[in-house]
């Protein structure tokens, strides 16, 4: 089929198209956030190379389920629902050609490129954006629980005389310091809890059922105590405490509010279709607009009806949100949460998660690597400058060496380089630091193929035999040693493309890209570029070689 | 035509005594300085949290190890690449598996600690790295993992080829020259990192060419001098390829040197391995695949290398052919 040199330069001229098409620069949509929050689509036109992280800067995260506090029953189908989530928030995020992918039976990496607030976006990922609607306590199960709570807690050695006796394993997870702590309540008990919870009425709040305050300085150690188990079990069935998710100041003093709710929730997140945010005109506050399906809508009037006067919590992730409203009618599809003084960006970050949907466990960070967009362009500059004199040396040696033969090995190794870096574009590979390295090195070793033929050739030269019948020798005699040399490398590769991450991939997909198209142009280019010689040049008695 | 090594005729196979000599030379002190010393593995292997700082005015470590202790980050690698403007700051976590090790919350304190000293914006955070001691010790075994499976699949690749004497032989070399390299990233104090690693594999990739371009030769050798005894159609192979392996090693070197120089902080360390892999590759594919093959052919003569009876002494006389 290569017989001719005709089908052999065409050939070589279709490859030379592919590769040139694949590297035209094309237009590439890309939805990005503007500064409203309005999702824009932006067209702009670029080689289609993708660059890795560690040459645009950017941020790489493998997530795990954080199990601490809600343990997964099943990690495989938390881990696909997580997956889906994410792709779906990170879409809504605006950032171009990011990569969500499951790794191993339970990680998630995320690549996102060109981030330039890496907290916020830690965040996004990271949120659990569990919401739910839960009525407050009307029992006053709290108080009622509250001595046999401090009894348990003196049991156990902790309390308002702690001072006396040893201090105990359970008092010094609390930093033990119990008596200074009793000194900022009016309201003076027996008990720790009884000194430090106070009803939400007492400072003048206009307190409602299930309504606690803590001040915000003894927050930490409330909630320590409260998670003791021997405490915890004091509290009546169907009912569960939950924090409020930021301070408030009730005078000069700042204080979070605990709440006491019902177990059961009137609705969660996943009922949820669409939601927005939004500043509300009167408070100048900002809220989160949200949409319920039908089946959520149904389901919402239901219980808001039922409980025309009562107080509904909104939580997510397990914190109260603002104060929670009283129900004063039925509420069906369209409802709001009042996130008091967070920023209209919080609040858009907010919806996109609602919106996405809730994560069936909260996420925890395992590994992190950001990379500055400045570091990336020093790298890309210093990398093309070492390709660009090392490829120079190259071809000084080859034509040094080499003359006329080593004039084409050097048109060969320019072949080379397109192919390599079109057949990158092709298969969407991307590019990276170290990627940028193994291609640098296979120029080096590329040339390796064309070494092994002329060396042979010379050798059939030297035994006597004639220029065209060496030529077909040398070429004979090199594929072997040519064709073993180039699995052997590809094989390494294959297992440094398996274990590595990010960069190192890249690494291995350009070098066996560049193992592929040192064969072609070795074997083939070359070779042909040796027939166009010899036929201008029948009566040719001596190689340039 | 120039021609480097044309008619060379080297007696390299009766030089390998001396070669072991030069092999235990480099490999015993090398691997002792490794017991004693250790490797110095990178955050993606050990876990813990690293960040690199540019900064506006030039700092000394001084300045920035008061910085971190006020903040009670103590014992953190603080280093400086480049100028007196860019520095790395390493905090290894503790102990694998303990929940003290929070590396985002390392990360995050010590940016408090830099805003502090140093003022929020008079400098920039240019690559942060918080990596979790269990996603670390996962890394270490993955890596050691693909060097050893890599292994296999290459002997077996050459059994499939050639045979199996030439693939015990190559392994054996290339085994030699992982040592050799990880005993060099040892005393050269470079830090393993997935780069380097990447090197480790590239580098075992190299030598091997090297010694399939020889064996190779010698299996074309085999079937064309019959008579010959097995050293000296060894040598008669290497020989023939020498002027092969200067000019490869020539361009490879130049291409690693160009990285070296030119690449940066980051692909350093990768092309000092492989410029140190090009020259132990090319040792071992003389001095260690070549003899080897030659022991195993004595120790195990066998039919199949060239179509006669193996090399043993007296079997080597008279070469029979296979029935």
């Amino acid at each position: 089929m290569f017989s001719t040199i005709r089908s052999r330069i065409i050939t070589i001229l279709v490859l030379t198209a592919l590769c040139v098409f694949s590297l035209i620069p094309r237009d590439a949509t890309i939805r990005t956030r503007g500064a409203d929050g309005a999702m824009r689509d932006t067209t702009i036109t670029r080689v289609p190379l993708k660059y890795g992280l560690d040459l645009q800067g950017g941020m790489h995260l493998g997530l795990e389920l954080d199990q601490s506090n809600r343990l997964s029953a099943d990690v495989d189908r938390d881990i696909g629902l997580a997956l889906t989530v994410l792709r779906k928030r990170v879409d809504e995020f605006g950032v171009q050609e990011p990569l969500i992918q499951r790794v191993g039976s339970e990680r998630i990496v995320v690549e996102l490129a060109g981030v330039r607030d890496p907290q916020r976006a830690m965040d996004i990922v990271q949120k659990a954006a569990f919401l739910e609607f839960r009525i407050t306590d009307r029992t006053g199960a709290l108080e009622k629980a509250i001595p046999a709570m401090d009894r348990a807690l003196r049991t156990l050695g902790v309390g308002a005389a702690a001072g006396e006796g040893k201090p105990s394993a359970v008092q010094q997870l609390l930093g033990g310091d119990s008596a200074a702590a009793a000194s900022d309540t009016s309201v003076v008990t027996d008990g720790i809890l009884a000194s430090l919870i106070q009803l939400g009425a007492a400072a003048g709040t206009g307190g409602m059922p299930g309504e606690y305050m803590v001040p915000e300085t003894a927050f930490p150690r409330v909630d320590s105590i409260l998670r003791i188990p021997e405490v915890a079990r004091l509290m009546p069935r169907g009912v569960e405490l939950r924090w409020a998710s930021t301070p408030l100041s009730v005078g000069v003093q700042s204080y979070r509010f605990l709440y006491a709710l019902e177990d059961k929730p009137i609705i969660t997140g996943n009922r949820l279709v669409d939601a927005s945010a939004q500043i509300d005109p009167l408070t100048n506050g900002s809220i989160v607009v949200f949409d319920l399906d039908r089946a959520g809508a149904r389901q919402f009037g239901n219980a808001t009806q039922q409980h025309v006067g009562d107080y509904m919590a909104i939580l997510l992730d397990d914190r109260v949100q603002g104060r929670p409203p009283v129900i004063q009618s039925r509420i069906d599809r369209r409802g709001q949460i009042t996130l008091g003084n967070k920023t209209i960006q919080e609040a858009q970050d907010l919806a996109l998660t609602l919106k996405a949907g809730a994560l069936p466990v909260p996420l925890k960070i395992v590994e992190r690597v950001q990379i500055g967009a400045s570091l990336g362009a020093d790298s890309i500059r210093q990398g093309v400058t070492a390709g660009l004199v090392g490829t120079a040396l190259v071809i000084l040696i080859m034509i040094g060496y080499y003359r006329l033969s080593g004039v084409l090995a050097v048109g060969a190794l320019a072949f080379y380089l397109l192919f390599a870096v079109g057949g990158l574009a092709m298969i969407d590979a991307t590019l990276t630091l170290p990627g940028l390295a193994g291609l640098v090195l296979s120029v080096g070793i590329a040339v390796d193929a064309n070494v092994l033929i002329f060396e042979r050739i010379r050798e059939e030269l030297v035994h006597g035999k004639t220029v065209r019948l060496a030529v077909d020798e040398g070429f004979r005699h090199a594929m072997n040693a040519i064709v073993d040399s180039n699995v052997s490398t590809v094989l390494t590769a294959l297992f440094l493309f398996q274990f590595g991450t990010g960069p190192v991939k890249g690494f291995a997909v350009t070098l066996i890209m560049g193992i592929v198209a040192s064969m072609i142009t070795a074997v083939f280019v070359t070779r042909t570029f040796f027939m166009i010689w010899l036929q201008r040049r029948p009566d040719l008695t001596t190689l340039s070689i | 035509m120039t021609r480097f090594f044309a008619n060379a005729n080297y007696d390299f196979i009766g030089f390998r005594k001396y070669a072991y000599g030069v092999t235990a030379a480099v490999l015993i002190p090398g691997l002792l300085w490794l017991a004693a010393v250790g490797l110095n593995y990178s955050i993606e292997f050990t876990g813990g949290t690293l960040i690199r700082i540019r900064s506006e005015q030039a700092l000394d470590a001084g300045r920035l190890r008061s910085a971190l202790d006020a903040q009670g980050i103590h014992g953190a690698e603080i280093q400086s690449y480049g100028s007196e403007r860019e520095y790395t700051i390493r905090a290894r976590v503790a102990k694998a598996g303990t929940d003290a090790n929070d590396t985002e919350a390392t990360a995050s304190a010590v940016t408090t600690a830099l805003d502090a000293a140093l003022g929020a914006g008079s400098y920039s955070v240019e690559k942060t790295e918080a990596v979790g001691p269990k996603v670390g010790g996962e890394l270490r075994t993955k890596a050691f993992l693909a060097v050893f499976l890599s292994f296999f699949a290459v002997l077996a690749y050459l059994a499939y080829r050639f045979e199996w004497r030439f693939g015990l032989a190559a392994v054996v070399a290339t085994a030699h020259d992982i040592l050799a390299t990880i005993a060099f990233i040892a005393v050269m104090r470079l830090e393993v990192s997935l780069v380097v690693v990447g090197a480790i594999l590239s580098m075992v990739g190299y030598s091997l060419n090297d010694t399939i371009i020889i064996f190779d030769r010698v299996r074309e050798n085999l079937h064309k001098y019959k008579r010959d005894d097995f050293a000296s159609i060894l040598n008669r192979s290497i020989n023939e390829t020498l002027p092969r392996s200067v000019l490869t090693h020539a361009t490879t070197l130049v291409s690693l040197l160009a990285l070296a120089v030119l690449a940066g902080e980051v692909i350093r360390p990768f092309a000092l391995v492989m410029f140190f892999g090009v020259f132990t590759g090319t040792f071992s594919s003389i001095y260690i695949a070549s003899p080897v093959l030659m022991w195993i052919e004595h120790k195990w003569p066998g039919a199949d290398a060239r179509g006669v009876k193996g090399t043993a002494p007296r079997a080597a006389t008279k070469a029979q052919p296979v029935g």
